[in-house]
């Protein structure tokens, strides 16, 4: 008796051999920005705890913010945090029944990726306009 | 009201019967940090490079440190829901994934409320 494998049939899916697909990447994506998120919002809490500190500490974690290194954790940061808003609204759309179908989630996909670019673009060119309107 | 019949109960088999619970609260928590996160960022943006007494007084406001404290609460609440799913995927043996579960949730609850609290300081000093 032959095997579903040795009659070419679609096998379940072994992670290892199996091709990667935009739906299945962005999905692995949005679980490893929220875990990367849960860890950010450690360093979100130590900001606030830094303001309600005074003055000094406070200047402490804002040169550390806009270290050249500071400041590309929180380009980083912005960007894996704008993909996991935008992906956690087409999660919800779809647990509305929104969008279920293969196309429009590939449609959607490509949106979340376009628009995780262009919101992280559009929040650091703000950030060089109020930068040099304190400084 | 439960659906389950009363031999059903009895048995206690199926779910911890807390599963929609959880589905349910990491939702609403995800709802309602889109528009916190999204007015956070934009003012973070602005206030990143400002002196130290511009931040302070901006945090005086009463809406500014209504949406902090919110944005608190649900950044940690659903932070831990989903922390919770992903350890109880890929953690299988029983007593590091307790450990880690109580971890994630009193780091969460502590960093919650230390957050919480430094923002009552600053509006109330």
């Amino acid at each position: 008796m032959s095997s579903d494998f040795d009659k070419g049939r679609p096998m379940s899916p072994h992670l290892q051999i199996y091709k990667p697909q935009m739906t299945s990447v962005l999905s692995i994506f949005h679980r490893l920005s929220g875990i990367i998120l849960f860890f950010g919002a450690f360093l979100w809490a130590g900001w606030l705890i830094g303001l309600a500190s005074g003055p000094e500490c406070y200047v402490w974690v804002q040169n550390l913010a806009l270290h050249p290194l500071g400041l590309f954790v929180l380009v980083g940061w912005s960007f894996v945090l704008f993909y996991h808003l935008l992906n956690g609204i087409r999660h919800l759309m779809w647990d509305a029944g929104v969008g279920v179908d293969i196309p429009t989630a590939t449609k959607t996909g490509w949106i979340v990726i376009v628009s995780t670019v262009i919101l992280t673009a559009l929040t650091w060119m703000q950030a060089i306009v109020w930068g040099a309107l304190w400084s | 009201m439960s659906m389950r019949t009363k031999l059903g109960q009895a048995r206690g088999d199926g779910s911890a019967k807390h599963g929609v619970g959880h589905w349910k609260a990491q939702r609403i928590t995800a709802l309602a940090l889109i528009p916190l996160l999204l007015w956070f960022v934009t003012s973070f943006i602005i206030m990143l490079p400002a002196p130290y007494i511009m931040v302070y007084e901006w945090m005086q406001s009463p809406f500014v440190v209504t949406m902090m404290v919110l944005l608190a609460i649900s950044l940690f609440y659903h932070g831990y829901l989903g922390m919770q799913v992903v350890i109880e995927d890929y953690i299988h043996g029983e007593a590091l994934k307790i450990t880690l579960l109580l971890l994630t949730k009193f780091a969460s609850v502590f960093m919650g409320t230390l957050a919480v609290i430094s923002c009552l300081v600053i509006c109330f000093k």
